[in-house]
């Protein structure tokens, strides 16, 4: 994520903002360990945005493919039409509210009107639903919950460089299946190459051409993976992109301090170190 | 104040006068900000303005967190996800303060081995260490207590290990760690007195902290030569020394001016380095953690109670002379606390009487292996219990308490030191005086 971390204050500013402007750029590096491929994310670095069609993508993915199993339920709907979010406009996010299946009514209470005794339809006001109708986890910080990079000898020093890996590791996850599958008490185990143990219990969730974007962006399992995954870290992270100015502004701000209390104790010292020259 | 002569405050104004005749606070804050300061100080002395800072940021974002935060285990996961999302500028005060205390830590860790390189703590500054030590088991308490809040799943199971410490202890352990649990488990009880106790030691620090300056005020402060300020008149001691505003107060602003630059570059870019992925996952009493690991800055005292395990002889050993009371799980507890137990003793196991290690030349090279140590041994407490681990932990933890118990009282014993300067001035002159003087002294400033 940090990638860009050794630049001066001095060159970042001439730079400001068009740093990480590899938006969707595709191509898979080898990382060390777990399996765990980097992805050049167009949110990694100092100065990284998050590139609204790619949420946009990457909702549609979790909308109509995660969600059947997986809830998120920290992540309230309305956040949808933030503009450092997906920022879809605000009657498209009342109706994507309405329309949205609640695949596990009874882990969602709030949905139940007492009046009609049924269950209403989601508003932008509600929170992405609960689901845990397949045991799945919830994915709202999932992004943030998983972790690559982690070398080198368990120092975590790389993350420093490429990131902590969250949405790196869910790409690698929804790639990395080979195929094979096993049956262990009843229940049906995956290869996959980023779990590890090497077998995870989700069957493949992307096999390519799963959805078809309103953008016409292609769809091969790939970038699905890396949309959807950029979409979690949205999901995870809403605020980064004003953490990252405040931080900005700090750092600024302060290096303009540092300078002035430089010079003051600079000035402030030179008479008392001038006797001791001439003691 | 500090035994220096120095000008005591005189009221001038009409105001100061009516305040002086009722409260002689104006003269105690007047008295503090100008005490006559060694001129010789370095660089390492600013971690206490730091130390101060941190005191005040985690007080200032902890007491807005609390008003957002909801200390039940149901909700209190939830309630820091309504922090980072709904609150405005939520995000930024959660990750100031979750960053705050790796800061906080960073410089005691540095204050605390400055104290122990330049031999702070000797006569007649004991007291000074010890409230010190003090303050950082406060400390340790406080940030163990505040990661457990956010009810995330290494919050959980960090608390259910450390508390589990205490279950340890033989007898009247497992009492102990019910009534600091308030049940059997880590439950919600144990989430509402974390909390509370977590709002209520950070005053005990700033409290501990007064008394802590006043101590050193009291015997002034050391310097890198250990040398005392003369005391003989008011002109000698000026030669010495120079008062703490303004002099102290703008270079320790520099500092951590400078300091904080890298701090918000932390926090705006990649707050969430230094924490774990684990604790983004709600606490699930059912699943436990690969590995568990507490944050980086126990991490030294965490390898401590690992590395004592049943196959060491000295734990063997031990537990056949007290008869299988103390088993591997104590033993790994008293070495944990006590590794911190030497720290507030050194006064006393450090024999010799040259004050700053700068003038010992085998201390310094015993004291750069420990500060070697301390990183080792931060680093394999994240690494699992297997392989080569637990013997670099063994091997760490023994010189830990092989530097304390056993080379810190020889060293007074069979060590030369080298002559220190006469006064504080010489020193400062020989460092920005003529170049022969410079070239013998360190730097210093």
């Amino acid at each position: 994520m940090i990638k860009q971390f050794a630049l001066t204050a001095a060159a970042a500013l001439v730079l400001s903002g068009g740093v990480a402007s590899a938006a969707g750029d595709t191509e898979l590096r080898p990382a060390e360990s777990h399996g765990t491929h980097d992805v050049a994310f167009s949110f990694e670095g100092p100065f990284g945005t998050y590139d609204q069609m790619q949420l946009q993508r990457g909702l549609q993915v979790y909308t109509e493919v995660c969600s059947s199993c997986h809830g998120m339920q920290y992540v309230p709907i309305r956040t949808l039409s933030s503009e450092s979010g997906p920022g879809l406009p605000e009657d498209q996010v009342r109706a994507y509210a309405e329309q949205f299946l609640v695949t596990d009514e009874l882990s969602n209470p709030q949905l139940f009107d007492r009046e009609s005794e049924e269950y209403r339809a989601l508003t932008p006001n509600d929170h992405f639903p609960a689901n845990h109708s397949q045991g799945a986890p919830d994915l709202s910080l999932m992004a943030k919950a998983r972790a690559g990079f982690h070398g080198p000898y368990g120092t975590g020093i790389s993350q420093f460089f490429n990131g902590i890996g969250g949405p790196e590791y869910i790409v690698s996850l929804l790639t990395g299946y080979t195929g094979e599958e096993k049956e262990e008490a009843g229940t049906i185990f995956y290869e996959n190459t980023a779990f590890p143990g090497g077998w995870i219990s989700m069957a493949p969730p992307l096999y390519g051409e799963d959805v078809e974007f309103a953008d016409g962006h292609p769809n091969s399992l790939h970038h699905e993976a890396v949309d959807v995954a950029a979409f979690l870290m949205w999901a995870a992270e809403p605020q980064m992109m004003a953490r990252k100015k405040t931080g900005f502004i700090a750092v600024i701000f302060l290096t303009v301090l540092t300078v002035l209390l430089y010079a003051t104790n600079k000035r402030l010292w030179k008479p008392v170190k001038k006797a001791a020259k001439e003691a | 104040m500090a035994g220096i002569p120095h000008d005591p405050y005189e009221p001038k104004t009409g105001a100061e006068k009516w305040v002086t005749r009722r409260l002689g606070i104006i003269g105690l804050l007047y008295d503090t900000m100008v005490i006559p300061t060694p001129k010789n100080l370095n660089w390492m002395w600013i971690w206490g303005i730091v130390l101060a800072f941190c005191l005040g940021l985690q007080i200032v974002t902890g007491v807005i967190l609390a008003m957002h935060y909801t200390p039940q285990v149901d909700m209190a996961f939830a309630s820091i996800e309504h922090i980072m999302r709904n609150v405005n500028g939520g995000h930024f005060l959660r990750y100031l303060h979750m960053n705050g205390a790796s800061l906080f830590f960073f410089a005691v860790y540095l204050h605390i081995f400055r104290g122990l390189y330049y031999g702070s703590y000797k006569e007649p500054r004991e007291i000074t260490w010890i409230i010190g030590i003090l303050i950082y088991l406060c400390m340790m308490g406080t940030a163990f207590m505040g990661y457990v809040l956010p009810w995330g799943q290494m919050s959980f199971w960090g608390a259910t290990v450390i508390t589990g410490l205490f279950g340890a202890i033989p007898f009247i352990g497992e009492p102990i760690q019910t009534w600091l649990l308030g049940g059997p488990a880590v439950e919600n009880a144990t989430l509402n007195r974390f909390f509370s106790l977590h709002y209520l030691l950070p005053f005990v620090i700033a409290g501990l902290t007064i008394v802590h300056i006043w101590a050193f005020h009291t015997t002034g402060n050391n310097n890198p030569t250990g040398v005392e300020v003369r005391r003989g008149s008011k002109e000698e001691a000026k030669k010495d020394t120079l008062p703490f505003w303004p002099y102290f107060v703008i270079k320790d602003f520099y500092a951590l001016a400078l300091i904080l630059i890298f701090f918000f570059a932390i926090v705006g870019w990649m707050p969430n380095y230094l924490g774990h992925p684990d604790n983004y996952i709600e606490a699930n009493p059912l699943v436990t953690p690969a590995h568990i690991v507490p944050e980086w800055y126990f991490l030294p005292f965490y390898a401590i109670l690992r590395a004592f395990t049943s196959d060491v002889w000295v734990v063997m050993f031990t537990n056949w002379i007290t008869f299988g009371l103390v088993d591997a799980k104590f033993f790994g507890v008293i070495a944990m606390f006590g590794a911190i137990i030497v720290w507030a003793l050194v006064p006393w196991l450090d024999t010799s009487r040259v004050r700053s290690g700068r003038y010992r030349p085998m201390f310094k090279w015993w004291f750069a292996i420990y500060c070697v140590d301390f990183v080792v041994l931060m680093w394999v407490g994240a690494m699992p219990a297997e392989g080569i681990y637990p013997y670099i932990s063994l091997a760490g933890s023994a010189y830990w308490f092989a530097f304390f118990l056993v080379i810190l009282p020889l060293l007074g014993v069979i060590e030369k030191p080298e002559e220190a300067p006469e006064t504080i001035e010489a020193d400062f002159d020989a460092h920005y005086g003529t170049p022969e003087g410079s070239a013998a002294a360190t730097p210093a400033e």
